[in-house]
């Protein structure tokens, strides 16, 4: 296991998910999950389709809520918050990677990084603007930022929603498949961007994926198997580099 | 991305500006329904205000009466019966009493602009061989002009109706082969005539009025109808026609004598003039709920294509509220600019009618006056239907589940 700091981004204690809740067809699809991400850390969640990643991922995204159990983000217990204020902490705490980007494609490359901003802030100004500028040219994609969002290739859309989820600075990243839809090279060069930002800026990413290859290049891998933990354990051999350079791979 | 322009306009803007075709059609519709919408009012309103004015030319809007004499049987007791048949009385002209006090009274009501003492009956014009029935009006010109324009109307010589003096219309002037300087002979039924010579013609544009009414002195006309010293009523004018009902009541309460507004002797007139309002208000409802539909249906469906993007835009901490802001100012926005356009179209339809619609001289057949308030309404009710028809899209987008949206 990873080393824990003092206030973990994330910590869940028996956290549990059922569906249909009162009907006779109630499922409960987590049985109780315990989990503790520390600051920094660069995690890997795996398992069989069904197991529940995506539903566990929804639940800390604070897009869900869960029936049972507790969920802090950094260190604050997020189970008696009203609706508007999860929407505020998530827009805030939380960035969102998706196997598709989602990107709004009435607006240019650099705008859809700026929205968040725009939504929290309400007006557009020149600080969330060079913010945006900064986040794009971290992610290799300063030429096209002016590009709408449709006038780019999808490796380079699924950096730009990249670019998005660290627009507020979130502690926590959550990635869901970020790769899935892209080629081999297109998803190691995504990973790279995520990796490097990891590296530079200490944000936590939690990746749900199913690739073994790319799990390996976690720095810990935790496995869910019918809404349980079956593993949890640090990866001893992280693959730091796919060698792929941004600047080759901008164009993909 | 505008400076000043907050998220949710921005996001709106660009949401309209990518279904554009979408956000032109309805735009379109919009446009349509107000330009009908001001065209009918204008025109309704046109027609309205113009028979008013015709009628109000030559009409005092409110009449003031002695009240009707009655028949009254006379019982011995209560035991009586009443007499089966009671033979109504024949009016005779009287005065109105102490109609200086009323005069007095009645102009210190509000909505009264004026009120001026008239002695008017039955009489004939004669001149020559011909020998015309007419309706003689006594009045004190300095007041009678407030309350009926009848100085602009006076097309030859010049309005005055001192001793000897008679002002006729230009109907009876043809008539009778009279003009300014003419003598008249005017007779009345109680036997008295009076020889008068006329210093002007009027032109009411109504050819019953130009034949019949002649307008000599209050004193002539009392002496001639033998009632001297009192007026047979007091015309009033008012500063809202539509309010003469509510205030000939009020003087109906206060003095105890008829009055009689020009909205009840005109009552057929007025229920036509309602159904007409009725009517067009009608149309405009329709027509305003069409454009609401048309708003609404685009907006359902822009939410369900954007489903995924407003799923994602609630994901990144855009809240509830923010996104039904987005939804209402595209209605809103719709609304607005349809109805700027539709403004436009009114009008253009207003100069096609104006032009088509003439009489054979080339005047127009009626005036219509547009009033800037019809725009600005129009534009304000247009923004107001969009916002309101935006309502059901917007909440659906606000409710969206974010998992739910992503993942469908």
């Amino acid at each position: 296991m990873a080393e824990i700091r003092p206030t973990d981004t994330l910590r869940l204690e028996g956290l549990r998910k059922s569906y249909g809740v009162g009907t006779s067809v109630e499922t409960e699809v987590l049985h109780g999950i315990d989990l503790r991400v520390g600051r920094g850390e660069f995690a890997a969640l795996i398992g069989p389709s069904g197991s529940g990643k995506t539903t566990l991922l929804n639940l800390i995204g604070l897009l869900d809520r869960p029936t049972g159990g507790r969920l802090f983000i950094e260190g604050r217990d997020t189970s008696g918050l009203r609706e508007a204020d999860l929407t505020r902490l998530r827009g805030g705490s939380i960035g969102f990677v998706f196997q598709y980007h989602y990107l709004l494609p009435a607006f240019t490359a650099l705008e859809n990084v700026m929205m968040p901003i725009l939504a929290a802030r309400g007006r557009p100004d020149d600080e969330m603007r060079h913010t945006a500028a900064e986040l794009l040219d971290k992610v290799g994609l300063t030429p096209w930022r002016n590009n709408k969002a449709t006038e780019i290739s999808g490796g380079q859309q699924q950096r730009v929603a990249i670019a998005r989820a660290l627009a507020m600075k979130p502690a926590l990243v959550l990635a869901d498949e970020p790769s899935g839809n892209l080629d081999t090279k297109s998803a190691d060069s995504v990973f790279d961007v995520l990796r490097a930002v990891n590296e530079a800026s200490g944000t936590t990413f939690l990746i749900v994926t199913h690739d073994p290859r790319l799990a390996q290049r976690c720095d810990r891998i935790v496995e869910l198997v019918d809404g349980r933990t079956v593993s949890d354990r640090a990866n001893a051999n992280v693959v730091r580099r796919s060698g792929a350079a941004f600047s080759e791979s901008a164009g993909a | 991305m505008n400076r000043l322009a907050p998220f949710e306009w921005i996001a709106a803007m660009r949401f309209m500006r990518e279904g554009s075709a979408q956000t032109l059609l309805i735009i379109l519709g919009v446009a349509l329904g107000v330009g009908v919408i001001v065209f009918m009012s204008a025109l309704v309103a046109g027609l309205q205000s113009n028979i008013i004015r015709r009628t109000l030319n030559y009409m005092a809007p409110i009449v003031v009466v002695p009240p009707e004499q009655v028949a009254r049987p006379q019982r011995k007791d209560e035991k009586a019966q009443i007499a089966a048949l009671v033979q109504p009385r024949s009016q005779q002209l009287r005065s109105i009493d102490q109609w200086q006090k009323v005069r007095a009274q009645i102009e210190r009501l509000p909505g009264v602009i004026a009120a001026t003492p008239v002695v008017s009956g039955p009489g004939f014009a004669l001149r020559g061989d011909a020998n015309k029935a007419v309706t003689i009006t006594g009045v004190e010109v300095e007041s009678y002009v407030r309350v009926i324009a009848l100085a602009d109307k006076i097309v030859a010589g010049r309005l005055s109706v001192a001793t000897s003096d008679i002002v006729i219309g230009i109907e009876l002037a043809k008539d009778l082969g009279a003009n300014v300087g003419d003598k008249v002979r005017l007779t009345s039924p109680t036997g008295a005539s009076e020889t008068l010579s006329v210093t002007a013609l009027f032109d009411f544009g109504n050819k019953g009025v130009n034949e019949r009414n002649v307008y000599i002195g209050l004193r002539g006309a009392q002496n001639l109808m033998n009632l001297v010293g009192g007026v047979s009523s007091i015309e009033i004018k008012v500063e809202d026609p539509f309010a003469a009902e509510t205030i000939a009541q009020a003087i109906q309460a206060e003095t105890d004598l008829e009055a009689d507004s020009w909205i009840k002797t005109n009552a057929q007139f007025f229920t036509a003039m309602a159904a007409q309002t009725l009517s067009n208000t009608l149309i405009r409802f329709f027509v305003g709920l069409t454009a609401a539909l048309g708003i609404a249906s685009v907006l359902v469906v822009s939410v369900v294509q954007k489903s995924k993007e407003i799923g994602i835009l609630r994901a990144m901490g855009t809240s509830r509220a923010q996104v039904l802001r987005l939804f209402l100012l595209q209605g809103a926005a719709m609304g607005l600019v349809g109805s700027l356009f539709g403004s436009a179209l009114g009008w253009a339809f207003l100069a096609v009618w104006r032009g088509a619609a003439k009489n054979p001289d080339g005047t127009p057949i009626f005036i219509i006056d547009v009033e800037p308030s019809l725009f600005v309404l129009a534009a304000a009710g247009a923004t107001l239907v969009g916002t309101l028809a935006a309502v059901i899209p917007a909440r659906r987008a606000a409710k969206l589940d974010p998992v739910v949206a992503i993942r469908g």
